[in-house]
């Protein structure tokens, strides 16, 4: 091996990291850093030209002090020039500073691309590696424009030496997923599938990583691999652990090898090839076999590359999810790794189950294991206990997953002793997954009503107010439970501190059921209005609300105790609150007691009548965008490569367990607060019940319809959302959606969206940064009444020839491409009528238009350079090409027109920024005319790449 | 893979390798974030862990943090392979590596790393294969620099 100082020693070089290393403090070596910047920069503007030695070293000190932390701005051409160097060391100096330090400069890039091309045609191997790994580690689109049809056939080529295929397989890969547009499709592909059987290990290592990632997008184009792969994997894991020689791993054969040959199976559904199937078969019980076998070495790095493919032929297994025998095995394999005394194989372990258990075959093998699951989360037995928490959020997870009526109270129960310790930063996933599994698997709800009120008890702080939403709620439709839910509340706000959620619970309850408990003198009306009435000075504002709406409520239900609440809100202490609200209900509670009658009392202060329950599907059918940094279109490709649609959605719906977890968070808040709101809508006839409904969730100033969250989260949590509430009611997923009208309201906010024989749907939108707010108007064009008439929250009763009005409030909470879904659905004479129809909500909507100057424009035009900031189609015009009506339409589409800063006034420019909840996305775009060829070209640039993708999709289809 | 990222118990970063496109401060924030998370963790604590949408996978070699960062599909005990791994290459081109080996030649570093994984995915896995590439390179240098001297006599 040769001595690293030997030959190459950069001895500047050395001597300088030595000072910095030597700085004693950050400014010493700020100051020693420009003290060698002004260095090099001097020598490198000097009327001396640099010998290639000199410039290698002030190059590699450049990339040093990048390394550290600090910018910069100069010295890119020294390394350009390095790149044609015909010294081997000059040339991978510069190549590495190129790679760590791309700059879009247009330039350089045609510089350095011209080197690249040079290298690559110069057949001398290490050249062309060095010109490929360039490539692979910028992955620019300049450098896919130029190369992506080249590499394509270094790599296929009959000559090109095994390295050179390596690198140029993993290049493509990379170019591949950076610019998939550009990356040719061809004949090669089929040649590339039989780089599997190549004999060079490394070959098929790299040409496998290939081949998994294009099969991803085109699967029927790569489908010949799967046999392929099959007798290779076949191969490997028979083969005896020296075959492979230096591809063994610490008596493991080909472990990377093995688990990309997996993985690549897994963008297939189970081979049909009977004899395929059966072979495939073999190897994974022989992996799960081997899994049995004593080690052969004690070492780490053995059993973690044997569990390595075993975790991932546990994947294969449970994509496929198809053979009961294998999936039981794998599920008492990961049971004795739940036990494992490796805190990695114990969290993986807990991870993989989560997925086994939403399979059919798999869910009671995996329930055996809840004993040992459950002891994972008890950190006062170090035996059992992980001391990790990520270890017992995964127990947390796993338990969730596990949860069947059969099991559901044990689990729940566990997970509220683990959550009295439990780590401040999962309890409050802990607290939503216990309300959704107490409602999900209640029989009795008199132990759902303990399970949310323990819930108050023991994390108050982490029950956020839709999970005290909902408690109400199921109190209020289940007469079975009520008298019990005033029992229990009553008791409990009798702890000397209680939390704030307790007291607004139990003013809610005992203000509505009070009565059922009044018999009892220990629970008289009087006591329990003491009771509330001591936590009142301690409580916030709209807890106070929530109370002084209690007490008028008590004074319909118990006459005895009327004078006393006036007394109390007759004091300067309510009359003259200083807040508005309080002040209000004060007044205004206190002059209906005195002025209505009883019978006028009773019907205002009616008992609230049942919520409907759940129909508002819209957010669970708001498919959420994939959150940043994964890889796009990911899990849609993972679908759409399998036919069987529905065992995907179980398999992503578990791998995406975690951002699941998330998201079930939001579905559960929406919803919620959507039906709670839903129902004051519909009880129109006990108005002040409504009203007081309305003020006690949000304050009366506040709006009260829908609130559609445009909210972010992957489809899987719309399919969690469905398992949990789908039971009472049946899904109207099946009928067809209607987009028809869609495209017209891109640039337009009102008309008509929907019609047919019976009914027209009007629209009707204003939006301000990330808010909007819709006006839905449904008219009876028949003259028969729609009878249950219901979308979300409007009257039941349509009258015929009758026009209906409705309200959404719409928030864009991050960006997204999916548009929510209406569900309307009517009797009409006889008949129920379903329909759904797409609402106009689209990302540009939440367009603020910005006014800049041509010089604004450009440096911004400048900045958001990245290759995939920027998307550009050219397409056909569909209408004839007005400029008029383009400046419409853009305007229409939300951002400003500039004038004066295109040099061609032909072109149109426009800016804005779009606003969601998390952030605000700046997008410029440019449109450019073609009158002879009646085509457009249109170049978006925003700061994400997802938004650039959606906002040109929408404008695109307009012209 | 995503990224890997090489640091000591200080928290100073000795090599970084992105295999997608971002920004500098990007960069320069994930870093100083990731650093610190990992950092914080007790020694006996599992070697992975999540990270916004990304799998962490970590491993501690005597000073120095060894962290990549893979997704959601992408196995966790193979990529801990892969840090494995590529301490193993390192350690048997510098004979013994140690923290100063990697700060002084860091171009070494990450020339190792680029004939081991490209674009983020295991290239050459036969430690033999990877280490002859390099060799051969350091061959190619020192021809050179035995010219040199030939030239200069």
């Amino acid at each position: 091996m040769p001595a690293v100082s030997k030959g190459d020693g950069m001895r500047g070089l050395a001597v300088f990291i030595s000072d910095i290393r030597n700085c004693k403090s950050k400014e010493a070596e700020i100051k020693r850093i420009n003290k060698e910047l002004a260095n090099i920069r001097s020598k490198f503007k000097g009327d001396k030209a640099l010998d290639g030695y000199s410039k290698k070293k002030y190059v590699c000190k450049l990339l040093f002090i990048f390394l550290l932390g600090h910018d910069i701005d100069f010295g890119h051409m020294e390394a350009v020039n390095l790149l044609s160097s015909n010294k081997y060391t000059e040339k991978q100096i510069g190549y590495l500073f190129i790679s760590v330090l791309v700059n879009s400069n247009s330039d350089l890039i045609r510089l350095i691309n011209n080197a690249i091309k040079n290298d690559l045609a110069s057949r001398n191997p290490t050249f062309m590696n060095l010109a490929l790994h360039c490539i692979a580690n910028v992955g620019s689109r300049e450098m896919a424009e130029a190369f992506a049809s080249e590499i394509p056939r270094i790599l296929v080529a009959g000559d090109t030496m095994d390295s050179v295929k390596q690198s140029a397989a993993l290049c493509l890969l990379r170019l591949n997923r950076t610019s998939p547009d550009l990356v040719p499709m061809g004949e090669w592909t089929a040649r590339v599938v039989h780089l599997l059987n190549d004999q060079h290990l490394g070959v098929v290592t790299a040409a496998t990583s290939l081949i998994t990632t294009l099969a991803q997008k085109n699967p029927d184009d790569f489908k010949t691999s799967v046999s392929l792969a099959v007798a290779r994997l076949s191969r490997i894991v028979t083969s005896a652990s020296i075959d492979l020689q230096d591809y063994t791993y610490y008596f493991v054969a080909a472990p990377w090898l093995s688990v990309k040959l997996l993985r690549l199976l897994q963008c297939y559904p189970p081979p049909e090839d009977a004899a395929l199937r059966s072979r495939l078969t073999e190897c994974l019980e022989t992996i799960l076999n081997k899994a049995q076998e004593p080690p052969k070495s004690k070492k780490v790095q053995h059993s973690n590359a044997k569990n390595a493919v075993l975790f991932e032929a546990i994947a294969l297994i449970i994509h496929h999810d198809s053979e009961p025998t294998l999936l039981v095995r794998a599920c008492n394999q990961l049971g004795q790794f739940l036990q494992h005394r490796e805190t990695n194989l114990r969290y993986l372990a807990l991870e993989s189950m989560c997925t086994l258990a939403s399979s059919e075959f798999s869910h009671e093998a995996v329930k055996t294991h809840m004993e040992t699951v459950i002891n994972a989360l008890k950190v006062s037995l170090p035996q059992f206990g992980s001391r990790d928490v990520s270890v017992r959020q995964r127990a947390v997870d796993l338990l969730y997953a596990m949860c069947d009526r059969s099991n559901a109270k044990q689990i729940v129960a566990e997970m509220l002793s683990y959550l009295e310790t439990a780590d401040y930063s999962i309890r409050e996933e802990i607290v939503l997954k216990v309300a959704i599994l107490a409602e999900k698997y209640a029989v009795d709800y008199t132990w759902y009503v303990d399970t949310i009120l323990n819930l108050i008890r023991i994390a108050g702080d982490y029950v956020s107010e839709e999970v005290w939403y909902r408690v109400i709620q199921i109190v209020i439709n289940r007469d079975d439970v009520q008298g019990y839910a005033a029992k229990t509340v009553f008791e409990a706000l009798q702890a000397p501190a209680c939390h704030e959620n307790l007291v607004k619970v139990g003013g809610y309850i005992l203000g509505e059921f009070g009565n059922l408990i009044a018999g009892d003198s220990r629970s008289s009306p009087l006591v329990q209005f003491n009771l509330l009435h001591s936590k009142f000075h301690l409580c916030s504002v709209p807890t106070r609300a929530l109370l002084l709406s209690a007490y008028i409520k008590f004074i319909n239900l118990f006459p005895e105790v009327k004078a006393t609440i006036q007394d109390v809100l007759r004091s300067d202490s309510q009359l003259r609150n200083a807040d508005v609200e309080l002040q209000q209900r004060a007044v205004e509670y206190l002059r209906l007691s005195c002025i209505a009658s009883t019978d006028i009392l009773a019907t205002v202060l009616e008992e609230m009548p049942p919520f409907p329950e759940r129909e508002s599907s819209i957010l669970a059918k708001l498919k959420k965008k994939k959150g940043p940094g994964k890889l796009p279109d990911m899990d849609d490709s993972r679908r759409s490569v399998n036919g069987n649609t529905e065992h995907i959605n179980n398999r992503t719906s578990c791998a995406d367990e975690r951002a699941a977890r998330r998201s079930a968070v939001n579905r559960f808040i929406g919803e919620s607060r959507d039906s709670i709101l839903a129902g004051g809508c519909s009880s129109h006839l006990h108005l002040f019940s409504f009203c007081f409904l309305v003020s006690v969730f949000q304050s009366s100033t506040h709006s009260f319809t829908d609130v559609l969250n445009l909210n972010s989260a992957p489809s899987s949590g719309a399919n969690l959302l469905i398992d949990v509430f789908s039971e009472s009611s049946a899904s109207p997923a099946a009928t067809e959606v209607s987009e028809e009208n869609f495209p017209r309201f891109v640039c337009k906010n009102n008309g008509v969206i929907y019609e047919n024989q019976l009914l027209q749907i009007g629209l009707k939108s204003e939006y301000r940064q990330n808010l909007g707010r819709m006006y839905v108007f449904y008219g009876n064009k028949t003259s028969t009444q729609f009878l249950s008439f219901s979308s979300s929250a409007v009257d039941p009763v349509i009258e015929g020839g009758a026009q209906m009005q409705q309200i959404l409030n719409i928030e864009c909470v991050s960006d997204f491409s999916d548009a929510p879904v209406l569900n309307i659905q009517f009797r009409y004479g006889g008949a129920l009528q379903n329909i759904a129809v797409k609402l106009p909500v689209m990302l540009n909507k939440f367009f603020q238009p910005t006014e800049m100057t041509s010089q604004d424009f450009f440096q911004r035009w400048k900045q958001l350079g990245a290759p995939q900031q920027e998307v550009q189609k050219i397409f056909k015009a569909k209408h004839s090409m007005d400029t008029e009506v383009a400046k419409a339409k853009i305007l229409g589409f939300g951002v400003a027109l500039l004038d004066g800063v295109d040099p061609n006034p032909a072109n149109f420019v426009g800016a804005g920024v779009v606003h969601t909840k998390s952030t605000q996305v700046g997008c410029l775009l440019r449109l450019e005319p073609n009158m002879q060829a009646q085509m457009y070209r249109l170049t978006l640039r925003t700061s994400r790449d997802s938004v650039s993708q959606r906002l040109c999709e929408l404008l695109s289809e307009q012209f | 893979m995503q990224f890997m990222l090489l640091f000591s118990r200080q928290g100073k970063l000795r090599l970084q390798k992105w295999y997608v496109p971002l920004s500098d401060k990007e960069r320069k924030k994930i870093s100083r974030d990731l650093v610190q998370t990992i950092l914080a963790r007790k020694p006996k604590m599992c070697s992975f862990l999540e990270w916004r949408d990304l799998k962490i996978v970590y491993k501690r070699y005597a000073s120095l943090y060894f962290c990549c960062a893979v997704e959601d599909q992408d196995n966790e005990l193979i990529t801990l392979e892969i840090i494995h791994r590529y301490v193993e290459l390192l350690d048997k081109y510098f004979g013994s590596v140690c923290e100063l080996d990697i700060i002084f030649n860091f171009e070494k570093a990450y020339f190792i790393l680029d004939e081991f994984l490209l674009g983020g995915e295991a290239q050459e896995t036969s430690k033999k294969n990877v280490l002859k590439a390099i060799e051969q390179a350091d061959l190619l240098q020192e021809v050179h620099s035995v010219l040199l001297q030939f030239s200069a006599l």
